[in-house]
């Protein structure tokens, strides 16, 4: 019986299937496998049963080590346990895996398999996760798409039971985890037929219970462990076997019928392709295209990976096969090939070896690599792995999909080669992340998909910012199953939301002859034409594209929708992309309407009905003229002053078109010139701030709270302003730079527009308290006067630092920002603090970044925010993984403190030739202070200019650490899900160490990165994914933790509260001579707040006693006095006047107000009792001095100049 | 000594109503209330905007960054049973209702007609004995005319009429040009009580951060003077309850009201500040008076002194500001 038709991705499928046979979930958030583990969660806390009519337990552990821990267990235990996983999350599981399968546990593992960080961390898929889960004993098996999904995982969990194999079941992270399809859904009831109850009853049987004692896990010796190892044989022999009935099973059911390895293609081929996955997909179309063409081509495709049954697998190839290439979606350096070259390379030569027949003859096998980190897999590069087989001497070990100009690796492909079905509607969007154009799409790809006899299939890409973010969308629609797992490249339709979009990409180069183009623009259609590019023309008429204008921000503005335009747009493609004739598609639209918001109210739908209406009275054909008439063209992506890797290299990438670049182009070992945020201008802000030069009270408040750098504060000579553009604004300059000139200047093309400055300014015009010094306004109308405004401030002197007083707002926001134009968010609570270490220690700063929001916006391609200052100098930043950044910039200060160490003595060994006191005025030089540092720097400089006149050994040696000599700065920084749970136990130790190192936690209370999910920072009483009722756990207290040892410099800190206690605080932390923990309270959008308020927010964080200001300073208990100086003043606000401004607060009292209530009674409980504590701790008289920096155990603190 | 008296066709065993405040939010409290002798509750106001935007807030938050980070395409949890209406408000409602025998006044607070009075209906399901519809509208907008705003409020209690059973009160501003005509027309569409007056929340200056910040003090005790007179005027021509909201504080307030013709004296600030047992010691302050001025019931007094009975007219019109200027001088 067909199942019933679902629109949903390859997370849910498989989602769905692992919750339904079920007990026990334990999971931990990784990009592209967390929403599974979301909608477990979802599902449970609705209440959601398994195939046995109880709610699974799913629990968020602290990392996926964590979570393969909690499944090894609960299996142990008799339950039926799963988790979901990816990438280094993956990594993690390793050891329990080889346990859980060397103790023969029955469990399925879902991976949405994704690329494994090397020289760059990579969010997207392929297989270099699952391929490292290979000996773990682990069986695999994957699929291609959102239905193999769904299928292959109930197969899995069948098949483990019967076989007690454990199994990874895989898809492509991405392409796969991330593509909506239409696909039908098996039915509780039918998943039962395949789970049989006594198998189930066997695992529960084998469980450890103190009824039936017994011992697993034992240490064995010499004598036996090889024997036992080999004891679990048999059921790898018959695993094979095993998933094939299940899979035979499923076909009885469902019809769908897969086979261990399947063969696609001409009968008679004789070049065939191995693949699994996504890319499967696509070299099944395009075998079945080219076949039907006459090739002799076919592609076996793997089901069951492992274990690999060769004997499947030889009998899956065509008796005629001649040649075989197998495309990996992994990388090996070093190997013979990749691991599914040498299975083929293998089961072939075996079989060959042992005399076995059954093919004409031994073939010729080739390997190669495509797709790696969701590198898009086309029907052209499939053509070309044919091509490449029918050549005389074919290349081996081959990479497809790039162009290898180094090692010369890669097959050319043809990019005009195209399989797509002509009757399909092929449809791409480019949108606003905050438009809600992906929304639309997939509630389009939903209607189309489930009520029509369309096949549909979604798939969205995104930026790598985070502000002003683009996506595009891909969506097909056809009457033939779609396996195109690949992205659009030949449109019939392409639809721009944004007009800004066609600046800045070539949109059209994706249209098809006789394309429709639907722009979003605020213009007439007879005045559109004049507004394109002329490229944008020549495509229009080179390829004769239709054109379609809406103005869907007026249409949006009339209609009572505000700036959210996605209905309006998706009434415009469903009027005229012929996806379904008009009438039928606007009726399905308003029945969609009808189902979305029903649950709203009736104005709502009312109100989209009336959008759709006004709509389809504004959408116009622009005419036509015959000729290319525009004045302008699209600008280049960065300006021709850049320096040539960002040119080159860089510009591409910007411009969208990173795939072309070829290998040379790319550093060979993932390093990257810092200093580049400022060749991308994006001019993503509709409003940017104006300063009002004569209210302004000169604190500098606002350039310190921009989370962009894009507002920033200098004071120079009058006589700088000689050359000064006539609209550059200057004012004299007050205080402690009397006598000099003063200026706040914006950056108009990087600045976001979000406000957090205007309300950072406490100046209020007196005559009109609506105005303050700074005020937003549009920025078209200022772009450009503003542009050159920057510009000549950029070149105006920079400030002596060793003459502002740093621990002030003040002075610190005259320091030169080395961390400018991230990706973050509009209105980022945690970049403000990361930009104010730049300012402060940026010229000598190592940094060790958790992944995280901080390594996305600090480290994501195409460019860095990171920046240099005029010497060249500036942070040096690394990512290294996401648990372990403290350890990370624990190494860092072993080497640096190690080299200075040399260096000294070196230095004493170099004594007599570089000059005694010279030395010692290196070696005991005071760098507490900037005047210091500045002395130190001159003197290094100089100890190298003697260095190099001496050419021996240990003048060489020393020049080479030198550099140390200067105190470096040395960071960790990370999130909440780094320092309160993965990282935890690294962070602990680095901090007993006693070592210097500089620890900043930006505190968003949730998993910022990966969606909003629970972290031990999230406070009680808040929403968050994985505690959708709302956290009934108190916030951990991290700093008290750090307190305990009694040697670490602690504090809390929250700009939005007291701006100058930060500034204090991060110069006390850094001059601390031990390890030192900032907290920082970083409001976040996945707070639910109104972003441009995140500075009130945490103002109210502080008054309500929710985040208490501290410091812990162990230098004071030397002095006699108490260590702890507790900032906050007694809490001033109830706790709910805070909690009620937040969404994650608030979705739970409106939802489960009684619940909310006693969260809150008890989380204002706390809040009260945490003071009264601190406030105790903060009063109590040290009985005796002691000494500032504990040892450790091993070994002191480095000694500090 | 009988002190009922009828409020909205019900038999108050006292005319002490307690207003709508935030003591209503505690079931606890309002069963004291009830012990000590008030014999009605008006809820604490659920507003318009507090219905229409709680659920676009959430959806908003819900949305607003969604779909646009790979790694991060939503950043809250899915609720999908998230309410559309005043469920905890309803909720509330049930609750009080369980554990009182003393009628239960919703209360809605809007400034337009629009489906927010649609869940007066929801009140009523949930018990709710009477709708008091708190008409929070300031007239700020110069194109908008008097007979405009007074069309409104007609419009506004037509829709909830529309919607309910159970009378429907209707709390009104002080600033009506012609607010007497203006009552009778309401009365005349049905409305089955006046709450006079409502106090708006009165904004302040903040001299420090150049703020302004709302306020609202409680009333004073000389403020009673003013639906005092009005209360005078309309009790002969309005056939809907009168009840009076501002600076009850003591029994004598109450006593005055009663005679101009009051059917129900609310009290907010005296109880928030006094406590339940206010309402005790004024009723039993009044049945002192009344025994010793031999009055033998509060219906005896009700509607005396109002602009039709009592000796001196004019006292309650222009003649009375004449009067008091001449005592002033």
């Amino acid at each position: 019986m067909p199942g019933k038709k679902v629109t949903i991705d390859g997370n849910e499928a498989a989602a769905y299937v692992a919750y339904l046979n079920s007990e026990v979930i334990a999971i931990y958030p990784i990009t592209p496998s967390s929403p599974m583990g979301e909608l477990a969660d979802a599902w449970a806390a609705r209440g959601m049963p398994n195939l046995w009519g109880t709610v699974p337990s799913v629990t968020e552990m602290q990392s996926e080590a964590g979570a393969a821990a909690a499944v090894h267990g609960a299996l142990q235990t008799g339950a039926l346990s799963t988790t979901f996983t990816a990438s280094q999350g993956l990594l993690l599981m390793l050891p329990n895996m080889y346990k859980i399968a060397g103790e023969l546990t029955p469990t399925v593992f879902h991976v949405s398999a994704r690329s494994i960080a090397t020289h760059a961390l990579s969010i997207f898929g392929d297989h270099s996760d699952v391929m490292m889960a290979r000996p773990t004993g682990f069986a695999q098996i994957g699929s291609g798409s959102v239905q193999e999904v769904m299928d292959l995982a109930l197969v899995a969990h069948a098949a483990t039971l019967e076989g007690r194999l454990p199994f990874i079941h895989f898809f492509d992270g991405f392409r796969t985890s991330h593509e909506v399809a239409k696909i039908e859904q098996i039915s509780a009831d039918d998943m039962r037929k395949l789970i049989d109850p006594k198998l189930i009853a066997a695992h529960r049987a084998r469980a450890m219970t103190p009824e039936r004692p017994v011992l697993r896990g034992s240490a064995q010796n010499p004598d036996v462990f090889f024997q036992a190892r080999e004891a679990c044989n048999p059921f790898y022999s018959s695993a094979a076997a095993i998933v094939q009935r299940k899979m035979d099973e499923l076909a009885a059911i469902t019809g769908r019928r897969y086979r261990l390895f399947d063969y696609v293609g001409a009968p008679d081929a004789e070049f065939v392709l191995v693949m699994m996955g996504s890319g499967a997909e696509v070299a099944h179309e395009t075998a079945t295209y080219l076949a039907g063409l006459g090739r002799k081509v076919g592609l076996v495709k793997v089901r069951l990976y492992r274990p690999f049954d060769a004997e499947a697998f030889v009998n899956a190839l065509p008796r005629s096969v001649k040649r075989v290439a197998t495309l990996d979606r992994t990388k090996e350096p070093g190997a013979t090939g990749e691991p599914l070259y040498q299975d083929v390379v293998t089961a072939l030569t075996e079989h060959f070896g042992a005399g076995r027949n059954g093919l004409r003859g031994m073939p010729r096998i080739i390997g190669g690599r495509y797709g790696l980190s969701s590198k898009d897999f086309t029907p052209a590069m499939v053509n070309a792995v044919f091509d490449e087989l029918d050549k005389p001497d074919p290349k081996n070990h081959f990479t497809v999909g790039i162009d290898d100009d180094v090692t010369h690796t890669s097959l050319p492909f043809d990019p005009g080669f195209s399989t797509e079905d002509p009757a399909a509607v092929r449809a791409m969007f480019f949108g606003l992340g905050s438009d809600g154009t992906v929304g639309a799409n997939k509630n389009s790809v939903k209607i189309i998909g489930e009520e029509t006899d369309n096949f549909a299939q979604g798939y969205f890409v995104y930026d790598s910012k985070k502000a002003g973010s683009i996506t595009v969308s891909h969506l097909r629609f056809g009457r033939k199953p779609i396996r195109s797992s690949y992205l659009i490249d030949k449109a019939s339709f392409v639809a721009c939301h944004n007009d800004v979009f066609l600046e800045r990409f070539d949109i059209l180069r994706w249209a098809q002859p006789g394309a429709t183009f639907l722009l979003n623009v605020q213009a007439s259609p007879e005045e559109v034409w004049d507004r394109l590019p002329r490229q944008v023309q020549k495509h229009i008429l080179d390829k004769k594209i239709r054109c379609y204008v809406i103005d869907a921000f007026k249409v949006a503005g009339e209609t009572g929708m505000g700036r959210r335009i996605n209905t309006i747009m998706q009434t415009c493609f469903f009027a005229i992309s012929g996806v379904l004739p008009r009438e039928e598609a606007i009726a399905k639209i308003k029945d969609s309407i009808k189902k979305t918001y029903a649950s709203k109210g009736d104005d709502v739908v009312r109100q989209n009905f009336a959008a759709v209406d006004t709509t389809l009275a504004n959408l116009f054909e622009v005419p036509i003229p015959r000729s290319v008439t525009s004045q302008f063209d699209r600008p280049p992506a960065v300006s021709d002053a850049a320096p040539e890797f960002v040119r080159r290299t860089l510009g591409p990438m910007i411009a969208g078109d990173g795939d072309s670049l070829p290998v040379s182009q790319m550093p060979c070992d993932g390093t990257f010139p810092t200093d580049t945020a400022r060749w991308e201008k994006r001019n993503i802000a509709l409003e940017i701030p104006v300063w009002d030069a004569g209210l302004c009270i000169q604190c500098n408040k606002c350039a310190l709270v921009c989370p962009h750098a894009a507002i920033r504060a200098n004071v120079y000579e009058e006589s700088c302003l000689s050359t000064a553009p006539e609209t550059f604004k200057s004012e004299v300059a007050r205080g402690e730079f009397k006598g000099l000139r003063y200026t706040i200047q914006v950056a108009p093309e990087d600045c976001t527009g979000c406000g957090l400055c205007v309300e950072a300014c406490p100046a209020k015009n007196k005559s009109d308290a609506s105005r303050k010094a700074i005020n937003m306004a549009p920025q078209p109308p200022l772009r450009e006067r503003e542009r050159v405004n920057y510009e000549f401030f950029l070149d105006l002197p920079v400030y002596d630092r060793t003459r502002l007083k740093a621990n002030t707002v003040k002075g610190s926001q005259i320091m030169l920002p080395l961390f400018e134009y991230s990706g973050a968010c509009a209105g980022c609570g945690e970049t403000p603090y990361v930009k104010l270490v730049s300012q402060l220690f940026g010229d000598r700063a190592v940094i060790a970044n958790a992944t995280g929001c901080s390594s996305i916006y600090g480290g994501n391609l195409p460019t860095t925010p990171w920046a240099k200052n005029r010497d060249g100098r500036g942070p040096t930043w690394s990512n290294s993984l996401f648990e372990d950044a403290a350890e990370f910039g624990l190494g860092f200060r072993l080497a640096i403190d190690k080299q200075r160490r040399f260096a000294v003595e070196l230095l004493i060994r170099l004594r007599d030739r570089l000059g005694g006191e010279f030395v010692d005025a290196i070696i005991h030089a005071d760098q507490t202070n900037e005047i210091g540092i500045h002395a130190q720097r001159e003197r290094i400089a100089e100890l190298n200019r003697r260095l190099d006149a001496l050419e021996t050994p240990e003048s060489f040696n020393l020049r080479a650490v030198a550099d140390t000599l200067l105190r470096r700065s040395v960071w960790s920084f990370g999130g909440d899900g780094w320092a309160y749970d993965i990282g935890f136990g690294g962070l602990d130790h680095v901090l007993a160490s006693g070592r210097n190192l500089n620890v900043l936690v930006l505190d968003t209370e949730v998993y910022s990165n990966t969606g909003g999910q629970m972290s031990k920072a999230t406070p009680r009483g808040a929403v968050a994914k994985f505690a959708e009722a709302g956290r009934e756990a108190d916030k951990k207290d991290l700093g008290m933790h750090a307190m305990a040892y009694g040697n670490v410099y602690v504090t809390q800190v929250a700009m939005g509260a007291n701006d100058n206690h930060t500034v204090k605080a991060f110069v006390e932390a850094e001059s601390y001579n031990g390890p030192s923990l900032i907290i920082a309270y970083s409001h976040c959008i996945a707070h639910g707040i109104n972003m441009t308020l995140g500075l009130d927010q945490q103002k109210a964080a502080v008054d309500s006693g929710h985040w208490l200001l501290y410091r812990y300073d162990p230098r004071r208990a030397e002095q006699g006095l108490n260590p702890l100086q507790l900032d906050s003043k007694r809490p001033s606000l109830p706790l709910r006047s805070y909690v009620e401004k937040e969404n994650r607060y608030r979705a739970l009292i409106t939802a489960r107000p009684e619940r909310a209530e006693q969260l809150l009674a008890r989380a204002q409980e706390h809040v009260r009792r945490r003071y009264a504590m601190y406030a105790r701790l903060a009063a109590v008289q040290p009985a005796a001095a002691q000494p500032a920096v504990a040892q450790s155990a091993g070994g002191g603190s480095e000694e500090r100049d | 000594m009988d002190l009922s008296t009828n409020y909205l066709g019900f038999h108050l065993k006292t005319p002490l109503v307690a207003a709508a405040s935030p003591m209503s939010r505690d079931a606890g409290a309002v069963r004291a209330m009830e012990d000590a002798g008030i014999a009605a509750v008006v809820m604490y106001s659920l507003f318009e905007e507090q219905i229409a935007q709680e659920a676009s807030a959430h959806d908003h938050f819900v949305e607003f960054g969604a779909e646009s980070f790979a790694e991060s395409l939503t950043y809250a949890p899915p609720i999908e049973d998230f309410p559309r209406g005043p469920v905890e408000y309803v909720e509330h409602v049930r609750r009080l209702k369980e554990s009182v025998d003393i009628p239960i006044i919703a209360s809605l607070n809007g400034a337009t007609p629009g489906g927010w009075t649609r869940y007066a209906a929801e009140l009523e399901q949930a018990g709710a004995d009477a709708i008091e519809l708190n008409v929070y509208l300031l007239a700020t907008d110069p194109e908008t005319t008097a007979q405009q705003i007074e069309q409104r409020h007609l419009e506004i209690l037509a829709a909830v009429k529309e919607c309910v059973r159970v009378p429907v009160a209707m709390k009104l501003g002080a600033q009506f040009t012609a607010l007497a005509n203006f009552a009778r027309q309401l009365d005349r569409h049905g409305v089955d009580g006046l709450v006079l007056f409502n106090r708006f929340y009165q904004p302040d200056v903040d001299l420090d951060n150049l703020e302004v910040t709302p306020q609202l003090d409680f009333s004073a005790r000389h403020e009673l003077r003013l639906p005092l007179r009005w209360i005078a005027v309309l009790d002969p021509i309005v056939e809907a309850s009168l009840a009076a909201t501002t600076g009850v504080y003591d029994y004598q307030d109450v006593l005055k009201l009663m005679m101009v013709g009051a059917d129900a004296a609310m009290m907010c600030a005296a109880l928030l500040t006094g406590g339940p047992q206010v309402a005790t010691r004024v009723l039993n302050n009044m049945r002192e008076w009344m025994e010793e001025h031999e009055y033998e019931s509060v219906k005896q007094m009700q509607g005396s002194m109002n602009l039709a009975t009592c000796p001196d007219p004019g006292a309650f019109e222009r003649a009375n500001y004449m009067k008091a200027l001449a005592s002033y001088v």
